[in-house]
């Protein structure tokens, strides 16, 4: 139980770190990265907490496609980042003043949460029964009770897709494409026309 | 020593509090606001889990997994939008985007 205690205190303060380095590093790139080892920290939290498939998910999903997404963007577009922290020291003040109140607050509430009710209760993390992993848990209740829920799922990401993709698609003016209909709907008569030569001179354009 | 629920919930809660502090500070950096959001919805997720396992319930991890899904999709378009902001106007400031009325 002690190791769990110190893989937990280590994965809590590796995750809280990292995600303040990602709102205060300097340089953009830094704050992508950082995000990422916020991230794999929380799937060690989850893994720590039974939630293996959820963890890999998180890696899959955040570390491979959202952070890597990020890290496209930041470093495709050429932006003066100095310029974007002006406000950082003036804002800075009020932000601190907010955000201690609000931990503070959360922090009580879920001393108060986590000690009363069927939480108190709790015989600790769930350990999965005998030959049912974790992912067949979740696959289990998914696929019967949430199949609805997942299909909807799906359609928020296709919307996401083509959301995406109509807003960055672009046509640039000069660039000789191929258009189908103008092909389908060349006909002899404008595709070629008889011209009679006469003998000793050439066709004239 | 135990590591209870509320260790859980602490954590996710000082997670929170960074992703506000971010929006706070970074308010010109619509990437930055971008990844602060990110940070939220993962204490939000954190918060789930947590409360999935210590009450036996599998069903707070399947919220969690439709969390991870809008996030990811909110990733997306927020950066395509952000793209083409960049492009329409040569910068991301976004304190000053006015622009768009109308």
């Amino acid at each position: 139980m002690a190791l769990q205690a110190i893989v937990f205190y280590l994965l809590s303060a590796v995750t809280i770190a990292a995600g303040f380095g990602v709102v205060s590093a300097r340089n953009p790139v830094h704050s992508v990265l950082l995000l990422i080892l916020a991230f794999f920290s929380a799937a060690g939290l989850f893994v720590l907490l039974g939630a293996e498939f959820l963890a890999m998910l998180l890696v899959v999903v955040y570390v491979g496609a959202v952070a890597v997404l990020f890290l496209f963007v930041v470093m495709m577009l050429d932006v003066d980042f100095t310029s974007l922290r002006q406000g950082f020291a003036r804002y800075m003040p009020l932000g601190a003043a907010v955000a201690g109140v609000l931990a503070f607050e959360m922090i009580a509430v879920s001393a108060v949460i986590a000690n009363r009710g069927q939480a108190a209760g709790s015989t600790g993390p769930m350990a999965s029964a005998a030959g049912v992993t974790n992912t067949e848990t979740i696959g289990r209740v998914l696929y019967t009770d949430y199949v609805y829920f997942f299909q909807a799922a799906g359609l928020v990401l296709l919307v996401a897709m083509i959301g995406a993709i109509v807003l960055t698609l672009r046509h640039k003016p000069g660039v000789k494409r191929q258009v189908i209909a103008d092909q389908v709907a060349r006909t002899p008569a404008t595709g070629m026309r008889v011209v009679s030569v006469k003998p000793g001179e050439g066709i004239q354009e | 020593m135990i590591i209870g629920l509320a260790h859980y919930l602490a954590v996710a809660a000082i997670l929170f509090t960074i992703g506000v502090f971010g929006i706070f500070v970074n308010r010109k950096n619509i990437i930055v606001i971008l990844m602060s959001v990110e940070l939220i919805l993962l204490a939000v997720n954190i918060n789930f889990v947590a409360f999935s396992s210590y009450l036996h319930n599998v069903v707070g991890q399947i919220y969690a997994m439709f969390i991870l899904t809008v996030a990811a999709a909110e990733a997306a378009v927020g950066l395509a939008i952000l793209v083409t902001f960049f492009r329409n106007r040569g910068d991301i400031a976004v304190d000053d985007a006015s622009v768009m009325k109308g």
